[in-house]
C-alpha cells in the first residue's frame, strides 16, 4: 500500500500531514514507512530525527570518453537529443549535468569510444523512528534532475508494507515520479484563489496517471469555498478540512509532529490514517 | 535591463505574493512566472492576454504497429520503462518517454518515428504595469527549465524592445532545473524565507546554490512575526552566508482575501511600509553585481495609485 501526499502548490502543508499521517498509521500497525521525496526540499527529518542505518550517495551514469579512439565524427553528439555532447574540432565535449543516462551516445559511437561512469547527484538515507521506517532522499545544489533520485528514494523504502510518500510540489516529472506507482493520492489544499488554481492542475495530473485521488483543505477558514465546490464537481471524496490552529502552525515551525501536542488534529489524523488502512472509497467529512 | 529573480526553496513562502507587491512598487517592468508547473501571478496581475502560443521541446516515440514484430529489442534499450506490450502490440508511454531514441536505434525494423511533443503553453499579458509573460507546463513534462528559458528569453526581448529597465522574475519552489532557468545570467536573486525550521533549512539550500551561480542575493523574512526563535535564526543564516536581510514583512491573515481582490498587502498599514523597505533594499542587490556598474532603479510609491517616483531610468 502506497500514500502519496501531495499537492500543486508548494507549502499547503504536505509534510504535516505525511508526517502525522505515517506516525499515526505506525502506531496502529508494522511495516509503515515515511518516505520524505522532496529532493529539492526535504524537511520530514527535521520531524523525526530518525536512527540512520544506511547512509549512501546516488548516483547516476553518465558517458565519458575512453581514451584515444574518438574520430571526432560527431555521432554521438548528433544522437544525443539532451545537448548534453558537442562536437568540437577535434573529438567532442561531454556535459554530464545535461545527460539523461539514456545510453543513445555509446550505443551511436562506431569507435566504441565513450563509456559510462556514475556521477553522484544526491543523498539517500534509510532508519527508522522507534518502529517506522525512515527514507529520505537530498538532491546535492547545483545538480538538476531529481526524478532519478526520486525512484531512487522510492526503492529504497521498497520493502515497506505501508509507504507514506512526501511529494515534491509541482506536476511536472519531480511530482509524477513520486506519484506514478501509488494506491492513492492524497492531495491537500489550501482554499486560495492560488491553492484553487494548482488543484485543478493536480487534478489533471492524477487523472492523466489514472490514480484514486483523495483530498484534505488545510487551513479551510481561511479562504472561500471554491476549493470545496471543485472537489464535489470532479467528485474527489473531501477526507477532512483542518482550520488554521496556532498551534499547529507553531508545532510546524519548530519540528514537532502537531498531532503530539494539539489533540484535535490528532483525531484528524487519525480519521485519515484509518481510511488508509480500511476505509478507501468511504467519506468521513 | 537589470533582471532579478525571486525564489525560496521551500513553496508557500510568499514568493508569488511579493512578486506581486514589488510588480506595482516598480510601476514598470516586464514580469515573469516562472514557476510553470503551478503557475499563479496572472492571477495578481490583471491584463488581456495576447494569444496562447505552444511551446515544443523534445519529442516522443510512436511504434508502428504494422511493422513491429515484438522482438523486444527495444524493451531492452529503453531506461525509461517507457515501453511495454499492450494490445496492439509494443507500446509507448508518453509520460515515461523521454525520446532519446535508444528504441529506434535498435530496432530491426524501423518501426519507431518520433512526434514533436508539446510541453506546455504560453502567453504575454498587457497589464498596467508593463507586460507579464507567462506559461502552463503540460501536465507531467520534463521541459520545466526549457519553457523557463524561453519565456525569459521573450521578456528580455519585450524589455529591449519597449525600453523597460526591470525584468521580475517570479521563481519556482525547489533548487532544481526549473530553478537554474530561473537564475542563470540574473543580476540579483531574492529568497524569501519564513521563520520555520523547515523554511530555513531550505533557505541554506537555496543559498548555497546562489554561491554556487556567484549572484549577489538578499533574503526577505515573510511572516516575520509567527515565531521569534525562528526570525533569529533566518539572521544567523543571513550573516553566515554573508547575504543581506533586506526586511521583514509582518504575517497578514488577512492575505489570501486580499489575494483574491488581486491585492497584495500594499493596501493594509503596516504591510505596506514593510514592503516599502524590503524593495528599497532590493536596490542594493542589484547595484552589488561585479559585472554591471550601478544604475538607479525606478522605485515608485503606492499611495493607492502606484505611480513612477524616486529614481531614475
Amino acid at each position: 500500500m502506497r500514500v502519496a501526499v501531495a499537492s500543486g502548490k508548494g507549502g499547503t502543508g504536505k509534510t504535516l500531514v505525511a508526517t502525522n499521517l505515517a506516525w499515526s498509521l505506525a502506531a496502529r500497525t508494522t511495516g509503515v514507512a515515511y518516505v520524505d521525496t522532496d529532493v529539492e526540499a526535504p524537511n520530514g527529518h527535521l520531524f523525526f530525527q530518525p536512527d540512520f542505518t544506511r547512509i549512501e550517495r546516488h548516483a547516476v551514469l553518465v558517458p565519458t570518453l575512453e581514451g584515444g579512439r574518438c574520430s571526432g565524427c560527431g555521432e554521438c553528439a548528433a544522437a544525443c537529443q539532451f545537448g548534453a555532447i558537442v562536437p568540437r574540432a577535434q573529438g567532442v565535449t561531454v556535459y554530464p549535468e545535461l545527460c539523461h543516462s539514456c545510453g543513445v551516445c555509446l550505443r551511436a559511437c562506431p569507435e566504441a569510444s565513450l563509456r559510462e561512469e556514475l556521477r553522484e547527484t544526491g543523498t539517500l538515507r534509510r532508519g527508522h523512528v522507534r518502529d517506522m521506517g525512515f527514507v529520505d532522499g537530498t538532491l546535492d545544489p547545483g545538480e538538476v534532475r531529481a526524478a532519478p533520485l526520486i525512484h531512487a528514494t522510492v526503492a529504497l523504502a521498497g520493502g515497506a508494507e505501508i509507504m507514506v510518500i512526501d511529494a515534491p510540489p509541482g506536476t511536472s516529472c519531480s511530482a509524477v515520479a513520486a506519484v506514478e506507482d501509488v494506491d492513492l493520492v492524497l492531495l491537500v489544499c489550501e482554499p486560495t484563489p492560488f491553492g484553487l488554481h494548482d488543484l485543478e492542475l493536480s487534478l489533471q495530473m492524477c487523472e492523466a496517471l489514472g490514480l484514486e485521488t483523495v483530498a484534505l483543505i488545510n487551513r479551510c477558514d481561511v479562504g472561500d469555498d471554491r476549493v470545496r465546490a471543485l472537489l464535489v464537481k470532479e467528485d474527489v471524496p473531501l477526507l477532512a478540512a483542518v482550520p488554521f490552529d496556532r498551534e499547529i502552525a507553531t508545532a510546524c515551525a519548530t519540528g514537532v509532529l502537531a498531532s503530539t501536542r494539539v489533540p484535535g488534529f490528532a483525531s484528524i489524523v487519525d480519521g485519515l490514517a484509518d481510511y488508509v488502512l480500511e476505509g478507501r472509497g468511504r467519506r468521513i467529512a | 535591463v537589470k533582471q532579478l529573480a525571486i525564489i525560496s526553496g521551500k513553496g508557500g513562502t510568499g514568493k508569488t505574493s511579493l512578486t506581486g507587491a514589488f510588480i506595482r512598487l516598480a510601476g514598470r517592468c516586464v514580469a515573469v512566472d516562472a514557476d510553470v508547473d503551478a503557475a499563479n501571478l496572472a492571477l495578481l496581475v490583471p491584463g488581456k492576454d495576447s494569444a496562447w502560443r505552444s511551446f515544443e521541446a523534445g519529442r516522443r516515440a510512436v511504434i508502428d504497429s504494422g511493422r513491429c514484430t515484438e522482438c523486444g529489442a527495444c524493451l531492452d534499450a529503453c531506461r525509461f520503462e517507457a515501453l511495454g506490450r499492450g494490445e496492439s502490440g509494443v507500446e509507448s508511454d508518453s509520460i515515461r518517454c523521454e525520446g532519446c531514441g535508444a528504441c529506434a536505434q535498435v530496432c530491426p525494423e524501423g518501426a519507431v518515428s518520433f512526434r514533436p511533443n508539446q510541453a506546455g503553453s504560453w502567453t504575454t499579458r498587457s497589464t498596467r504595469w508593463g507586460t507579464l509573460v507567462h506559461a502552463t507546463l503540460g501536465v507531467a513534462q520534463d521541459s520545466s527549465g526549457k519553457l523557463v528559458a524561453h519565456l525569459r528569453q521573450e521578456a528580455r526581448r519585450l524589455a529591449d524592445r519597449d525600453g523597460v529597465d526591470l525584468v521580475l522574475i517570479d521563481g519556482p519552489p525547489g533548487i532544481g532545473c526549473p530553478v537554474h532557468a530561473a537564475i542563470t545570467g540574473v543580476d540579483g536573486v531574492v529568497v524569501v524565507t519564513e521563520p520555520t525550521e523547515a523554511a530555513i533549512h531550505d533557505l541554506t539550500r537555496a543559498l548555497t546554490l546562489i554561491d554556487r551561480f556567484g549572484l549577489p542575493a538578499g533574503i526577505i523574512l515573510n511572516k516575520a512575526d509567527l515565531n521569534a526563535t525562528g526570525a533569529r535564526m533566518v539572521e544567523t543564516v543571513a550573516s553566515m552566508h554573508r547575504v543581506p536581510l533586506l526586511g521583514s514583512i509582518p504575517f497578514e491573515e488577512r492575505l489570501p482575501a486580499l489575494l483574491g481582490r488581486q491585492e497584495t498587502g500594499l493596501e493594509v498599514d503596516g504591510v505596506r511600509e514593510a514592503l516599502l523597505a524590503c524593495w528599497r533594499a532590493i536596490g542594493q542587490v542589484l547595484g552589488s553585481g561585479t559585472h554591471r556598474t550601478r544604475e538607479p532603479l525606478t522605485v515608485a510609491t503606492h499611495d493607492g495609485v502606484s505611480r513612477a517616483a524616486e529614481g531614475s531610468s
